[in-house]
């Protein structure tokens, strides 16, 4: 799931195909990636900037529209923090940690990357909805958005912080616990900076994921205006004709999505060059 | 680390896994089978629900093998023949990733629309590519187009060389060597990438929604009738869909445990 970055150490030679067929190549992968991807997301952004640059704000300040924005960037937010300190409560537990069923659990955790979003927001609803077995009552809530968002993202810092857990180096922390530091020093001082690189890598790509979420949110939180997350926003206004007011908010979380994959690709290079220094 | 402060952290840990992940997988089964077989097997015989789960799997046969390809061709293209053009190239890859499913769906929308800039065309053509099958395999593979890239960049990265060029010394050609090296060397990578790619295009709701039109027995997606049926209040419909969704997860994940022992052995 992470974006891997194409190694520094390039192989001179091997499996490489002629100049002709290497040219032929590159030209299918790009005829193929502007088909699938490119032309669709030129034809949205020049559909949002049709009646001008004007039209596009007035689409994008709308009352709802930022109301709408307001609560994604936020919701999503409060999500990456909660799943940042819990991701790596977890990844710690299956790293450093022995219990029963432990390789059950580490399994589970990508559950939410291979269960489809509706069936999510179907079993939420179900869970922490009006019948719920626990009595909590969220749907149709803000809390409702926060939830789904937390169980869709939850895999990211688990992810991206477990690999590095597993190969840091424990001697540093046991000579830091021999010369008197706290067990929550250790943390602080030793552990969260070598582990600061995935956890920033898995807090972006959780971030770009909860600002899109579309399925998970659906059933659960509804579109009532104070659920209404931006994805859902986007929808009601494509049913409602409003192609333009649909294009001008799609727009502004592309922008969002570009800028979060520009920050990993800065995490990621931070974070090699750190390894190499 | 003192055990209290271990028991603390297992509970914490452990006790927002049961919370959010398996209270839910539970519930998805305890609700289908709450009154016993008859009810999800009806839902899911029914000619509706059996035309999703047909739709569902025709998605998976077309993009799936289509983004394979692709993303085995691509990976060798940035592993091995390094162009400034590359770095672009990887980035156009990221995207699907990023982008909200939604956005995705109106883009395709917009582009296939009656007043999109291929939608006339194609109409005088007659060819329907928006609410009809083409336009949500279009879904479909923007949205499961990064895996398989993904998945075999490293592993290429890793298997280095050396084998190719023994093959290519004895007198391989560059298609023999990419035949017996190459590709059992990176299979697991690969299938890595083609489990996650199965289960995105299986489960992918928001960009097929916008694209399908979601017309009943005809441009359904089973992720799509587990909505249509819990907006019209048929429940054990929505749950008997869902079951079977969750199952494939299920499978999904057993899958990528398999080929990640595979990979690392």
């Amino acid at each position: 799931m992470e974006a891997h970055a194409a190694s520094a150490a390039a192989p001179r030679v091997g499996f490489r195909l002629s100049g002709i067929g290497a040219g032929l190549g590159r030209g299918t992968v790009v005829l193929y990636l502007s088909a699938i991807v490119l032309l669709p997301l030129a034809a949205l952004t020049s559909q949002a900037f049709e009646d001008g640059l004007s039209t596009f704000w007035h689409q994008v300040t709308s009352p709802q529209a930022v109301r709408s924005l307001e609560l994604t960037v936020i919701a999503s937010l409060v999500v990456v923090a909660i799943n940042a300190v819990f991701g790596t409560i977890i990844a710690w537990l299956l790293v450093r940690d022995e219990f029963p069923g432990k390789s059950a659990v580490n399994a589970v955790i990508d559950l939410p990357f291979a269960l489809p979003t509706i069936v999510a927001s179907l079993t939420l609803i179900t869970l922490y909805g009006n019948d719920s077995p626990f009595d909590i009552h969220l749907a149709a809530t803000q809390a409702a958005v926060v939830v789904a968002l937390l169980f869709v993202t939850l895999p990211f810092v688990v992810r991206a912080v477990q690999p590095l857990l597993i190969e840091m180096d424990r001697e540093m922390e046991e000579a830091a616990a021999s010369l008197g530091a706290s067990g929550f020093t250790v943390f602080r001082r030793i552990i969260f900076p070598n582990l600061l690189p995935g956890l920033a890598a898995g807090v972006a790509l959780a971030f770009a994921r909860a600002l899109g979420e579309y399925g998970s949110v659906l059933l659960f939180a509804g579109g009532l205006s104070n659920t209404t997350v931006s994805s859902v926003f986007i929808r009601q206004q494509v049913e409602s004709g409003n192609n333009v007011g649909a294009a001008a908010v799609s727009v502004v979380l592309l922008a969002a999505s570009l800028l979060m994959l520009a920050a990993i690709g800065l995490i990621q290079r931070w974070s090699n060059r750190h390894e190499v220094g | 680390m003192k055990s209290a402060n271990r028991w603390g952290l297992r509970t914490l840990g452990l006790g927002y896994l049961a919370l959010l992940l398996l209270a839910p997988l539970v519930t998805i089964f305890y609700k289908t089978f709450e009154h016993g077989l008859g009810p999800p097997l009806e839902a899911i015989t029914s000619s509706d629900g059996l035309h999703a789960l047909k739709l569902s799997l025709l998605m998976v046969a077309i993009a799936v093998p289509l983004n394979t390809v692709f993303g085995v061709g691509c990976a060798l293209l940035l592993v091995r023949h390094r162009r400034p053009g590359n770095a672009l190239i990887d980035a156009v890859i990221n995207l699907p990733f990023a982008i909200s499913p939604v956005v995705i769906g109106l883009s395709l929308f917009l582009l296939y629309g009656a007043q999109g800039w291929f939608g006339p065309g194609l109409a005088e053509a007659g060819i329907k590519v928006l609410f009809s099958v083409p336009g949500m395999v279009l879904a479909s593979i923007f949205v499961s187009l990064p895996f398989v890239v993904r998945e075999t960049v490293p592993v290429l990265q890793e298997i280095g060389t050396e084998q190719e060029q023994a093959a290519s010394t004895l007198g391989a050609n560059a298609w023999q060597t990419f035949w017996r090296v190459t590709l059992p060397a990176i299979r697991w990578g690969v299938a890595y990438g083609v489990v996650l790619t199965t289960a995105r295009v299986l489960g992918e709701f928001g960009a097929v929604s916008i694209v399908s039109g979601q017309i009943s027995g005809e441009t359904e997606t089973l992720p799509l009738y587990v909505e249509k049926q819990f907006q019209n209040f048929n429940q054990a419909g929505a749950f008997g869909a869902s079951v079977v969704l969750a199952m494939l997860a299920l499978g999904t994940l057993l899958a990528m445990n398999v080929l990640k022992g595979k990979e690392d052995a």
